[in-house]
């Protein structure tokens, strides 16, 4: 089975969307709509820089990867490869 | 292909709509987009500022204006304070309204407002940027113009879009937590600002008075510090112990890039104002006034390229914005510099020798030269923030 390539995770419901971990992110791998934010997993590179950045605790970090938790939310509109 | 505007306008805070406003004042046809439902809302911000920047954009009204402050305190880490006098006067805002009217001066200048419309890309043909992908009400939309604001906030992505990388060093960017709490007394005139490494390392907690019994409480830490402890500890820490009783009406996260001006805030025909650009008084934090600043030339800018018909007008805001502002933020961000690497002895040797000053001399330059003459030691402390 693949290693899970994501490790980073948006606690659902805990967000207060304001943008604070997007601003950081050196990926450009955080989605943030009105009441919706998703990583783009294949942006991410796992840096952490928005865990450290969120005000409120609400991404964590998972050494063994969290790819496959059902909480993820999908894509929001963007497709990262095209 | 004709366009449906001449310039878009993303986001509608403080540095969106000024842009649109001067950008419609100076002939463009403009349109904002904004993600959110309602302009002005929520409210992420201290809400202070100053009565000289205000009044270069609009006649302070006082169905924005929730306190007028005319003194400000420092309370150093052992809890002795100052209470020097602001330059001038100073405003806490209901920004929720102020945002609204600000949106509302742009609409007077015949810019159009979109709320709910969320702009996710940018479109291009032949490899030309030519408009925006936005989803209006949850529907896709593709909008074209010649020319591209991104006035989207500390949570810019459209200048990455176009190929401009403004993502904030975790140095730079202060994560911040804030409540407004209620049922508390505190003094309709004076910002208060705490000081301290068990308070708001490298940073500053403020209260800032919206009436006798109301007031933003809240802290911002570069993210660099916050990697060991996050800002809503810290601030819950203090609620706690200063405020227990007090009823909290909101909570907020946020963040502001406390930085020098991005290095590149034109390319082609896109501009980035107000934070997304990074045009933030580093030392303050404040970017209300500084982003409307930004937003104002941008606008005006854009305008000028789009009646000359010349793109390349645009790269005039860059020069504009620099010589306006921009080159005082290089300064203060030195000065920003020198400030973070003051511990708790230094902070509570300023705040004792200012004590000192008679209390109508007390201004914050004032507060400097005495802690100087006191504490010869600390020259070189303050020297760091004049050199380098
Ligand atoms: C906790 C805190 C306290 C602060 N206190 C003060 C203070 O006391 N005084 C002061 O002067 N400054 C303060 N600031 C800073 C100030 O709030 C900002 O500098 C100011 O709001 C910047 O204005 P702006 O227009 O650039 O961005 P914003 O006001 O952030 O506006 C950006 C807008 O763009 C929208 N947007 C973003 N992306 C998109 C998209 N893709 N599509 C459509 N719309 C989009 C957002 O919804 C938002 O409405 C504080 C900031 C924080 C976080
Ligand atoms: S871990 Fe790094 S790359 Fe991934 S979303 Fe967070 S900041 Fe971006
Ligand atoms: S920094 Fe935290 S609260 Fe803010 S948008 Fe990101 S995850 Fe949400």
């Amino acid at each position: 089975m693949a290693q899970p390539h994501l490790m980073i995770h948006i606690v659902p419901g805990k967000c207060d969307y304001c943008g604070c971990c997007v601003g950081v992110c050196p990926e450009d791998a955080i989605e943030l709509m009105e009441s919706k934010i998703a990583i783009i997993e294949e942006r991410c590179t796992n840096c952490r820089k928005c865990v450290w950045a969120c005000p409120w605790e609400v991404i964590e970090f998972h050494r063994e990867g969290i790819a496959h938790l059902p909480t993820q939310i999908p894509q929001l509109v963007n497709d990262p490869t095209a | 292909m004709n366009n449906d505007y001449d310039i878009i306008v993303v986001g509608a805070g403080p540095a969106g709509s000024t842009a649109a406003r001067y950008a419609a004042a100076g002939g463009a046809k403009v349109l904002i987009l904004e993600k959110d439902r309602d302009v002005g809302y929520p409210v992420r911000c201290g809400e202070a500022v100053s009565h000289e920047g205000i009044v270069q954009f609009i006649t302070p009204d006082p169905k924005w204006i929730a306190s007028t402050v005319t003194k400000f305190r420092l309370v150093a880490p052992n809890g002795k304070s100052v209470l020097p006098k602001l330059d001038g006067t100073g405003y806490v805002l209901e920004r929720r309204i102020f945002d609204y009217e600000l949106a509302k001066l742009a609409a007077n200048e015949g810019a159009e407002v979109i709320t709910k419309a969320y702009v996710y890309d940018l479109l291009r043909e032949n490899g030309k940027i030519v408009g925006v992908k936005t989803l209006i009400k949850d529907k896709k939309t593709e909008i074209r113009a010649a020319v591209i604001i991104a006035a989207d906030g500390v949570e810019s992505r459209i200048g990455k879009m176009a190929g401009i990388d403004t993502t904030c060093h975790i140095r730079d960017m202060e994560s911040c937590a804030q409540m407004t709490l209620s049922g508390i007394d505190v003094e309709e005139d004076v910002l208060e600002f705490y000081l301290g490494d068990s308070i708001s390392p490298g940073g500053y907690l403020w209260v800032f008075p919206k009436g006798k019994h109301t007031a933003n409480v809240g802290l911002g830490l570069s993210v660099e510090a916050a990697k060991k402890k996050s800002a809503i500890k810290y601030l819950q820490e203090f609620v706690d112990r200063k405020y227990p009783n007090a009823a909290m009406l909101t909570q907020i996260a946020g963040g502001v890039p406390c930085a020098k001006t991005n290095p590149e805030i034109v390319k082609g025909n896109v501009i980035i104002v107000g934070d997304a650009a990074h045009q933030v008084n580093p030392v303050s934090g404040g970017g209300i006034i500084s982003g409307m600043i930004g937003g104002m030339i941008g606008g005006q800018t854009a305008a000028e390229s789009i009646l000359s018909g010349d793109i390349n007008h645009l790269q005039e805001y860059e020069k504009r914005w620099h010589k306006r502002l921009g080159w005082r933020h290089e300064i203060f961000y030195n000065i920003k510099d020198a400030i973070a690497g003051f511990h708790d002895d230094t902070l509570n040797d300023i705040c004792n020798s200012a004590l000192t000053i008679p209390e109508e001399k007390r201004t914050l330059g004032g507060i400097f030269r005495t802690a100087l003459w006191n504490k010869p030691s600390m020259i070189l402390d303050v020297a760091k923030v004049f050199v380098s």
